[in-house]
């Protein structure tokens, strides 16, 4: 039985720069019971489109130009406000991508939860309670009663999740729209979160719409299948069919993006002996002032040899992103020895370090906020050229425009500034400014995780290939166990400080020795 | 509660220590005697005024003097009006100055608040822009200008309301109170308005809105407390400005409340009323300051009282 | 090879880029007001610089005969009951209000700025320190004391100059502090550090132009504040003594004689409120136009 038929629906946002038509004409419907996923990338208008639905679209900017969303025999697009009301969170309700800020702060959690039933039926306010509590011991709350009068930033971004999944459901709604609802959370979290409403739409026969831009987290959770590119649907199918035999190109062209496979042989570091770089012995790190300490970095040591790449991941709060942070120096550690050659990074004093840290360089994971906003690419390029006088001024410009070139950037585009540019192509300009100095080590926290997977694979393919071609030595930091697995010779896997494992990539993905490392390879979602 | 409260008392004694020592010391470092002004008077005389006043004894022994007395709650006697002594017209300035304030306060917020609120439901609209130029005016208009002209409308020109005074005849109280709170409604307004927005903006809003909640609902349950942040934290900074304010205005209308006092006792060079006053006042606003501290942790339940300080 | 590829690179073209201030130049002209605000200030600014050459009358020049006389051809916008040309002494006050004004912006910018740049940048305990210093001092009722400065020391301009900066500069210390901070905490500041930069020159060359938008706009809005708080204590009678005069002096002077003369107290009052209003505006729009937001889609 059809539950929702959306018919030429057309949405425009006036931007600045002109009109940016973010849904071109799309029609699609829903079934009673299904699950349809919506596929693609940023800006391809997934979102934009089911917030229309919901009446959820600020006008202006944006306007809805043309089209029709049936819903029963109610037009989602045209009908009045009152109308709407009684739908939204009653009928069709909505789980939003970040648990963090989708809660009031000010309100406690309990009071949230009954806050639909109360507008939407008439009960009592202890009745709403009695089935909150139901609702929130059904989705997996301990102890519902004594948090029910918790506040928000009581919980951890999963639990809070589970609170917006119960606030969504507690109406009993028919078609339940999740907007990217897993994306925030670590790996481990979403495979429960998924299972959860997997479950709860199982046991209620609720349509939902999934949106994401995870195409495993789609194939998991669709019966069907939408793939969006710039406003547009260019493939819809059942599931099984759009993922195992694409039509269309662009479907063909995300599915290739996916690492899914072992790290391809040509890139492949062979041993040689006596060529060790950096060797990390027995490293703490902790946090916090006397009161209170948090044991970051727990006694962790590892080894790597020139030519490598070690994936190192973990969940968040692991300790992988302090652990990288100690080997640039960014922060000091407590305890134990880091060794770059012949040097001890650790010891080095002010004059030495400057020296030193042309050897080691970083790549960090936001592209929006690692480089200066205020300096043109060939500025931020210029710089470790000219700390480090590592040119003539006459060979500055040579330099900086061959490695813009290395990069994939246009040398033309050295005088704007990285406003101008996509996150992609800001990446690849952190990317050069790492180079610029040529290091021999280089620690890339999260450099593909903010990326479209599209983007990801291309800026995959050149850390690949410019590790190779200049002999370079990589620590990849990750929480994607996939890109891990494309990019890395050997994998650390770190939890709560530790280093569980460590081993050759292959081996540590297809017979993993510790519980901890089972646990991360049975939540990524098979295929 | 108890626990924040008594720290952040703990930390107002040397506060409002530094204040009487600060005014102690700089009045008696002040060039000339206090009595310099007058005409000439025997030496007899400034001696025995020396010695009523105790300032025959050596400066420390005076600090230490006025400190004693000032724990007792006295701010020994005025030096203009013989007869009286410092405690005794503040007594009878301060309430006066208090319910002004309170008067103003409360048009401040009213409008303020509705003001910024209904500025921030449509913004970029009539809407917004009416209230928000009619607050830039307020800004643009201090009280010094704002007094007199209502003076000259509604007093001189139109004469619907009393142009002076205080309780002596009604409606005397409502120029004083509008020029008075007119400066902070309008600050308040673009608090309001600038918080408003803000919150509007967020997530959580948005999952109010999914929910199927009405504008109404959505801007007094789940929007009001944190759009308000901003005007509680102004509250301290404001009621400080309201009581200098205050001296402006009971000088314009000639309320016999403790800013006028504190502006004669300035010209008069007065100077156990300036320090008297100025030490009060000061009390006033750092436990004022505390109290809108103490409201702004309350609002939010993010922040425990001891996690701040 | 390096001359190969010297060769190549010879003939690039650079495209044109856009620098974020640009930008902010382009949003700030699509703003009429604040661009109407910058006019009216800057002839404002040329007005008071040019005052002894362009002031039709004396400053002190009385004509005791004519008296406080209506706006005529002679008298643009008539005379007080000493004779004496208000527009004269309109533009003679401004002279010293703005001077006033910029003069106490310019001491609480160079405090605020170094104190809070210090207490942002180093963090930890200094950051503490100063930051607490700053609290009690924003405890302190600061007007009553500039009150009993302007009492006890007599009014000077200089003083008056000093006691307004000294209040000012904390909100501008707060200010410099938090957006220090957020920079800090920036990527592109820990990709400086991982580079080799030193502190002065992640300072010079990564924080400094990034705070400068928002301390541009918080100086645009204290020169009025300080205008405000200079013509209430000349309001008062504590602050312009005469025969220096400020807008402030002129408008208690207006306020007695308001009920015979009332341009006395009208054309000063507009004035003030003019220009407070355009450095208003000026700053709004500066705000909405340097918004890294704004920017960021």
């Amino acid at each position: 039985m059809e539950l929702l038929n959306v018919n030429n629906l057309s949405i425009a946002f006036d931007t600045r720069d002109g009109k940016n038509q973010a849904v071109d004409n799309i029609s699609f419907n829903v079934q009673k019971g299904e699950t349809l996923g919506i596929v693609g990338e940023s800006g391809s208008g997934k979102s934009v489109s089911c917030y229309a639905l919901m009446g959820l679209i600020n006008t202006p900017p944006g306007h809805i130009e043309q089209g029709k969303a049936m819903f029963h025999d109610v037009d989602l697009l045209s009908t009045d406000e009152k109308t709407m009301r009684g739908i939204r969170g009653k009928r069709i309700s909505m789980i939003f991508q970040d648990p963090m800020t989708a809660l009031n702060p000010y309100l406690s959690i309990g009071d949230q939860i009954i806050e639909p039933l109360l507008i939407h039926e008439d009960v009592s306010p202890n009745l709403a309670k009695q089935r909150a509590l139901a609702l929130l011991d059904e989705v997996g709350i301990d102890d519902a009663a004594s948090r029910y009068h918790q506040y928000p930033h009581e919980f951890s971004g999963g639990m809070r999740q589970r609170v917006v999944i119960a606030m969504a459901l507690i109406t009993e709604p028919e078609l339940l729209i999740a907007d990217e609802p897993t994306t925030a959370l670590d790996v481990t979290i979403q495979a429960q979160i998924l299972e959860l409403i997997k479950d709860l739409q199982r046991q209620r026969n609720i349509a939902v719409i999934f949106i994401s831009h995870d195409l495993d987290v789609i194939r998991y959770m669709a019966d069907r299948t939408l793939v969006m590119e710039q406003g547009r649907i260019v493939e819809q199918g059942q599931s099984q069919t759009v993922f195992n035999s694409p039509n269309h190109p662009y479907t063909k062209k995300l599915l290739a993006a996916i690492p899914q496979q072992a790290k391809p042989a040509k890139f492949k570091y062979t041993p040689k002996k006596n060529n060790s770089l950096l060797s990390v012995n027995n490293v703490s790190i902790s946090y916090g002032d006397r009161r209170s300490r948090f044991q970051a970095v727990n006694n962790v040591s590892l080894k790597l040899a020139k030519g490598e790449i070690l994936g190192l991941v973990g969940e968040s709060g692991c300790g992988k992103t302090t652990l990288s942070q100690s080997i640039v120096r960014l922060i000091n550690i407590d305890r134990g020895e880091i060794q770059l050659g012949e040097q001890s990074l650790h010891k080095l004093n002010t004059s030495e370090l400057k020296k030193a840290r042309k050897n080691v360089q970083m790549i960090f994971q936001d592209p929006y906020a690692s480089l200066n906003p205020r300096m043109t690419v060939f500025n931020t390029l210029a710089e470790p050229l000219k700390i480090h006088r590592l040119a003539e001024s006459s060979e500055i410009k040579e330099k900086v425009l061959c490695l813009m070139t290395d990069v994939g950037l246009d040398p033309s585009w050295a005088n704007k500034y990285p406003h101008e540019f996509s996150g992609g192509q800001r990446q690849r300009i952190a990317i050069a400014r790492a180079l610029a100095v040529e290091p021999h080590l280089i620690i890339a926290d999260e450099p593909v995780s903010a990326l479209d997977v599209t983007i990801q694979a291309q800026v995959l393919e050149l850390l690949l290939t410019l590790c190779q071609q200049r002999q370079l030595t990589m620590i990849f930091i990750s929480h994607d166990l996939d890109v891990v697995r494309y990019i890395a010779d050997r994998t650390a896997v770190m939890n709560q400080g530790n280093i569980v494992e460590l081993n050759e990539t292959e081996t540590l993905y297809q017979e993993p020795a510790h519980s901890y490392t089972q646990q991360l390879l049975s939540a990524k979602l098979s295929r | 509660m108890i626990r924040f409260f008594l720290s952040r008392l703990l930390q107002a004694i040397p506060v409002i220590f530094i204040v009487i020592t600060a005014t102690f010391f700089l009045i008696r470092s002040a060039p000339g005697g206090p009595f310099d002004a007058d005409k000439v008077v025997s030496q007899e005389v400034i001696e025995r005024l020396n010695e009523r006043y105790n300032l025959d004894a050596p400066l420390h022994q005076q600090y230490f003097d006025y400190l004693s007395h000032l724990i007792r709650g006295d701010f020994g006697p005025s030096f203009r009006y013989t007869n009286r002594s410092v405690t005794e017209m503040i007594g009878a300035g301060l309430p006066i100055t208090f319910e002004l304030a309170i008067y103003a306060i409360m048009i401040a917020l009213i409008i303020g608040i509705s003001a910024g609120m209904l500025a921030a439901v449509r913004p970029n609209t009539a809407q917004d822009y009416i209230p928000m130029t009619l607050a830039m005016t307020g800004i643009c208009m201090p009280s010094f200008l704002l007094g007199p002209l209502l003076v000259l409308v509604f007093g001189i020109w139109l004469q619907w309301l009393p142009v002076s005074g205080w309780g002596y005849s009604p409606g005397d109280k409502i120029l004083p109170a509008i020029t008075l709170g007119s400066t902070y409604a309008a600050y308040i307004a673009r608090l309001t308005r600038g918080g408003m927005l803000e919150v509007l903006n967020q997530d959580y809003i948005r999952t109010a809105k999914a929910k199927g909640l009405n504008t109404t609902k959505i801007i007094f349950k789940h929007a009001l407390r944190g759009g308000l942040a901003p005007v509680v934290a102004f509250l301290g900074p404001a009621i400080a400005g309201l009581l200098a304010g205050s001296f402006v205005v009971e000088t314009i209308f000639q309320i016999p409340g403790l800013g006028r006092f504190y502006v004669q006792a300035a010209f008069n060079r007065d100077y156990t009323m300036i320090m008297g006053t100025t030490i009060l006042l000061s009390c006033l606003i750092v436990f004022l300051n505390m109290l809108s501290d103490l409201l702004a942790v309350w609002l939010n339940p993010r922040l425990t009282l001891d996690a701040k300080h | 090879m390096a001359t190969d590829s010297l060769q190549q690179y010879q003939d690039v073209v650079f495209e044109h880029g856009r620098s974020p201030w640009q930008d902010a130049w382009y949003r700030l002209k699509q703003n009429k007001l604040a661009i109407i605000s910058l006019n009216f200030l800057a002839a404002l600014v040329v007005i008071a610089v040019l005052t002894p050459w362009l002031a039709p009358y004396g400053y002190e020049t009385q004509n005791l005969a004519l008296g406080a006389s209506s706006p005529s051809a002679e008298h643009w916008l008539g005379t007080d009951i000493h004779g004496r040309d208000l527009m004269t002494r309109l533009m003679y006050g401004g002279r010293i209000s703005l001077m006033v004004g910029f003069a106490a912006t310019a001491v609480s910018l160079v405090i605020g700025v170094l104190w809070g740049a210090i207490a942002g940048y180093v963090g930890g305990l200094t950051d503490t320190v100063l930051m607490r210093i700053v609290d009690i001092l924003y405890a302190l009722p600061f007007m009553i004391f500039i009150i009993l400065l302007m009492v006890v020391f007599g009014r000077s301009l200089l003083l008056l100059f000093l006691a307004i900066g000294l209040i000012e500069w904390l909100t501008m210390a707060r200010i410099v502090r938090t957006q220090v901070m957020n920079i800090r905490n920036q990527e592109f500041v820990s990709a400086a550090v991982v580079i080799g930069l030193s502190h002065w020159q992640i300072i010079s060359r990564h924080i400094i132009p990034n705070i400068i938008g928002p301390v541009i706009v918080y100086i645009t809005l204290t020169i009025p504040s300080v205008m405000l708080l200079e013509a209430f204590l000349s309001f008062l009678g504590l602050g312009i003594q005469p025969p220096q005069s400020s807008w402030g002096v002129l408008i208690s002077g207006g306020v007695e004689t308001m009920e015979e003369y009332p341009w006395l107290l009208l054309f000063p009052g507009l004035t003030l409120s003019a220009t407070l209003f355009a450095l208003n505006f000026l700053g709004d729009g500066l705000r909405d136009a340097l918004d890294p937001r704004a920017t960021r889609d």
